[in-house]
């Protein structure tokens, strides 16, 4: 934890005011914990029905942009930013192969919160946990009903990027690619979004 | 050649239908019957009456038929002229390769001049002409009520700060400039002499400000822009409907009030009152929604007249806020818009489509009644007063101001906007700034007593109403693909995609959280929370709101396509060979599916029912896969569907899909129908398929070759658990059981059958076929699952056609039969 990224998050932590994590971070060590202690005392987090793999990714080493797999125990502040990262807005004149890097960059943040072995495919399993968790909420559908829909999720893949299946072919799980491809009509690159606050960061943290 | 035969055909219909009626009003000896008269005025006709059975009193002797045209001429001219407009429509229609050039609504006005000419030629007078009361009382509001009806809800409310901009302060601005900037001309003296001052030109320009969607959104369907793009122009348009109303009423109120009455306090007044007035509309439009809304609750218990009830009250809504002088447009508006998630809910599915096509009827043909009705209006030499340079001037001011507008309303926006609007979509606003009926319906209520010039602004807006609707309505496709507006991406249907999108929505929230910001997610979440709490709890049926889930519905979806892949798979292999070869065949089921699942299969949808009904506030048809953009209000959305193929589909499905439990179907009564859904029993249907599912995805992923188990289970020959998998102990219905059987059927393909022409169904019922032929399909099944069954190279995913495998179990399917399926057919 460099003094830079201290000084912007005391400057930071009073727009942040509202999420406990950062008043904890910047009192503390400087660190958020993995057991997500940090994260937990986030209020609004808790009716998120998939809250724990977005907490998870934040300590995924996929998400740090430097090709490292396997996940940490605890990120710091830059960490923590390039994960926000995601979410920024693209800029209003892009070209379009920046438009389809941007979109790759999303869609690999969310496969990677899907996979969760980063083996590189969405195995059955993988997909089958995200489903109920996205479920568990609605409470009238059963576990019964993820695992179906899941099931089916997948079916829909295997017929979408391999094509009809003979009766022998065993589909694996949903590889990257595969997983591009089943989301190709998903406006994603401009709806995963958050409109950060309008500031410019590179001056705070001189 | 037949384009031309059919056309003349229909033409002389028209000169057919169109001229009695003119021969009868000259008959009738009151020369100045205008539509607005006999519809409008009860009175009138009921005074004919009498005095015409006065006259029958007089008889010596028993008349034994007698002609009594006073006793039907009000209802009957009304009849007429809907018949007859509707007939243009169809003209119109005939030939696309006319409506792609021209738009629709610009053809219809042609029509209206040709009809306008022959009741001129008849009666040297425009005896029919499009009286104000008429359009605001009666056509109108379906048209407003169905827009509104239709609303994409959610991109509506996500647009909205940006669509009252424009619909308020874009309006406002319109009506001041188009007026001063009139009025400055004239006062350089670019118009001559003329009895009109400033306030008569900005009432002028306040009646010229309402945008008309109808062409705009037509050129939108058709090339398909991106939502926003949509949303903005359609909510826009609707909305500003009720702003003009509104500006116009304050602006007359001040022309009436005269010039030098007019002080600051009158000023502010009138403001207040322009506020008072909308959202006073607007507020009693969301009280009628909310009683709309409770009252579908219990409506079930009447469900034949369930839709009626929504039309009436949304009518009632309208005629309220009239009353009360507030803003009926926006009263109807909000009706609609703020009920439709919660009627959608509550009504059942047959209710709702039948409400969508109600509704479509009616919007659909009022609206074209009033094209027409512009353009007979204008064969009438008596409002035909010509002003050059105001004519023009009013052109191009509406057009330069609107588009300056609209720049500079969206460079607000823009500064705020995480999307900003491109500078493409925002030229294509400003140039979809068409004018309609409703600008020509405020000025033919102008009073001619209080503005001198009435005729002028009624024939200059005639005019404009020409120019906007023809010519850039003609302009507009060519515009809009030549500047590369941003399409719409087809609406993301598959399971994945939902699923994906909800992890989306999820995961962008809760980086807000962490974040702690309160961004756009976190109002919609926090309003969802108590949508969900309260509204839920009090608008909602019970049992309506248990289940909603989106994923679901793409779930059922998946299972409904299932079937159709497993038949187009057989289909390839040559077994099912009604349909002609495999691509079409593949295109086709995709577009015929989707109607098929919101209207054509209530049964297999009604297990959804609790599901997908308030998932989204998209129309279910867009909700599926289509070539229509999720957002999808088009009036005329319904025409584009093949009723042919889609019972093509329907069939096929019907018949392999779930048949088991289906024996009784619904026998016609006046009241009621006993629909035979037993809930628990559908629900069973659709656990049973996603068990189905379930196993023999598990079965395929298990075992690496499981060609190998075939011949075992054939042994065994009877239904048994599968393989490896574990009976569930959830299950406790019988048919679950035979989930698992492994693909007995799999055997290579050898025979191959010559592919059938038609449909065994299309065949054997000809033209009745909307009903009956599902009933006379359940008696076809012994050959139909064998069939399949042979031939069926398994795949996983037809394990959700679970009833063949009931008919599998007994019977050894006899080759010779599948050659000649339709000869089966002919019980």
């Amino acid at each position: 934890m460099t003094i830079i990224t201290e000084l912007c998050l005391r400057r930071q932590a009073f727009h942040w005011s509202r999420s406990e994590s950062f008043t904890i971070v910047s009192n503390s060590s400087a660190k958020m914990k993995k057991p997500y202690d940090d994260f937990k005392t986030i209020q609004d987090l808790e009716s998120n029905p998939i809250r724990s793999q977005i907490i998870e990714a934040f300590f995924d080493r996929r998400n740090f942009q430097k090709d490292e797999v396997g996940s940490v125990d605890e990120i710091g502040f830059e960490e923590f930013l390039t994960v926000m990262s995601y979410f920024r807005a693209p800029s209003h004149h892009i070209t379009e192969e920046q438009r389809e890097e941007i979109r790759r960059a999303k869609l690999r943040f969310l496969f990677n919160m899907h996979d969760t072995d980063n083996d590189g495919t969405i195995t059955l399993d993988e997909y089958r946990h995200v489903v109920e968790e996205l479920l568990s909420r609605s409470g009238a559908l059963g576990r019964e009903t993820a695992k179906g829909i899941a099931d089916a999720a997948m079916l829909e893949v295997a017929s979408i990027s391999v094509g009809p299946m003979a009766p022998g072919e065993v589909y694996e799980g949903i590889t990257f690619e595969h997983f591009l491809k089943i989301l190709q009509g998903l406006e994603i690159e401009t709806r995963m979004n958050i409109r950060f606050l309008n500031m410019d960061t590179t001056v705070l943290c001189k | 050649m037949a384009f031309l035969r059919k056309s003349a055909l229909v033409l002389i219909l028209l000169v057919v239908f169109s001229t009695p009626f003119r021969a009868l009003t000259t008959e009738g000896h009151e020369d100045t019957y205008t539509l607005s008269k006999n519809s409008a005025a009860n009175t009138g006709s009921t005074t004919n009456t009498s005095s015409a059975g006065n006259a029958s009193t007089g008889i010596t002797t028993l008349p034994i038929v007698i002609w009594k045209w006073h006793h039907v001429e009000t209802p009957y001219l009304v009849a007429l002229w809907i018949l007859t407009c509707w007939l243009c429509k169809l003209v119109t229609q005939l030939n696309h390769n006319f409506t792609k050039i021209i738009p629709e609504s610009g053809l219809l006005i042609m029509l209206g001049f040709v009809l306008g000419g022959m009741v001129w030629g008849a009666d040297k007078a425009q005896t029919f002409k499009l009286a104000p009361i008429n359009f605001f009382y009666y056509l109108l509001p379906q048209i407003v009520l169905d827009a509104s009806y239709c609303m994409p809800n959610k991109h509506f409310f996500g647009n909205l700060g940006a669509i009252l901009l424009h619909a308020v302060i874009g309006t406002c601005w319109n009506a001041g400039t188009v007026g001063i900037a009139l009025w400055g001309c004239y006062e350089g003296g670019a118009m001559g002499t003329l009895n009109i001052g400033c306030l008569q030109f900005l009432l002028f320009g306040a009646l010229l400000s309402a945008v008309d969607p109808v062409a705009v959104i037509a050129v939108f369907e058709e090339v398909h822009v991106n939502e926003v793009l949509y949303i903005l122009v359609f909510g826009e348009s609707l909305l500003n409907d009720g702003v003009t109303v509104v500006l116009y009423n304050v602006f007359d109120a001040f022309v009436s009030l005269g010039g030098p009455k007019i002080d600051a306090a009158e000023i502010i007044k009138g403001i207040i009152s322009f506020v008072v007035v909308a959202f006073g509309g607007s507020f009693i439009g969301v009280i009628f929604a909310i009683l709309t809304s409770i009252l579908t609750r219990i409506t079930h218990k009447v469900q034949v007249i369930e839709a009626g009830f929504i039309i009436v009250i949304g009518y009632l809504s309208y005629l309220t806020a009239e009353m009360m002088s507030l803003s009926a447009i926006l009263s109807i508006t909000f009706c609609g818009v703020c009920c439709q998630k919660y009627i959608n809910a509550n009504m059942d599915e047959k209710s709702v489509s039948t409400l969508r096509y109600a509704l479509k009827v009616m919007a659909n043909g009022s609206e074209t009644m009033i094209f027409v009705f512009l353009g007979v209006s204008a064969i009438d030499v008596n409002i035909w007063v010509w002003n050059t340079g105001f004519i023009l001037l009013t052109i191009l001011f509406i057009i330069v101001f609107r588009i300056t507008g609209v720049f500079f309303l969206n460079w607000i926006l823009n500064q705020t906007r995480l999307i900003p609007i491109s500078l493409t979509d925002q030229f294509v606003m400003g140039y979809g700034g068409l004018r309609g009926a409703v600008a020509y319906g405020l000025a033919a209520g102008l009073d001619e007593k209080k503005i001198p010039e009435k005729n002028l602004m009624l024939s200059t807006t005639l005019i404009v109403v020409y120019f906007t609707v023809v010519l850039q309505g003609i302009t507009m496709k060519p515009l809009v693909q030549w500047l590369n507006v941003k399409r719409a991406t087809l609406s993301d249907l598959t399971l994945n995609g939902k699923t994906a999108n909800r992890v989306f929505e999820h995961t962008v929230t809760a980086m807000e959280d962490i974040c702690g910001r309160m961004g756009d997610n976190w109002w919609t979440r926090h309003w969802n929370h108590f949508d969900k709490k309260y509204l839920c709890w009090l608008l909602m049926k019970k049992d309506a709101r248990k289940i909603n889930d989106k994923i679901l519905a793409a779930f059922h979806t998946l299972n409904v396509e299932d079937a159709k892949n497993y038949v187009i798979e057989n289909e390839s292999k040559g077994s099912l060979g009604f349909i002609r070869n495999y691509d079409t065949a593949n295109v086709d089921f995709k577009k015929k599916l989707d109607l098929d699942y919101a209207d054509f299969m209530p049964d297999i949808m009604a297990d959804m029912s609790d599901y997908d009904f308030n998932i989204d506030n998209v129309p279910v048809n867009s909700m599926v896969k289509h070539p229509v953009p999720s957002v999808s209000l088009d009036i005329h959305e319904q025409d584009r569907m093949n009723i042919n193929e889609d019972l093509n589909a329907h069939h096929v499905l019907d018949e392999h899909l779930y048949k088991s439990r289906r024996f009784n179907r619904p026998t016609y009564s006046r009241n009621n129908y006993n629909s035979n859904e037993n809930p628990d029993e559908l629900q069973e249907i659709f656990q049973r398929t996603m068990r189905n599912r379930l196993e023999s995805f598990k079965a395929a992923k298990r075992s690496v070759n499981p060609a190998k188990k075939i011949p075992k289970h054939l042994k065994k020959d009877s239904p048994l658990k599968p393989n490896n998998k574990p009976a569930d102990p959830s299950r406790t219905h019988p048919y679950g059981d035979e989930a698992g059987i492994d693909n007995p059927g799999y055997i290579d393909e050898t025979d191959s059958c010559p592919p059938m022409r038609t449909p065994p169904w299309q065949r054997q019922t000809g033209s009745s076929m909307n009903v009956a032929p599902s009933q006379r399909a359940q008696g076809r099944l012994p050959w139909t699952p064998t069939n399949l069954r042979r031939l069926a190279p398994m795949r996983m995913s037809n394990r959700s056609t679970d009833s063949f495998m009931m008919a599998d179990t007994y019977e050894e399917p006899p080759d010779e039969k599948e050659e000649q399926p339709g000869t089966n057919t002919k019980l």
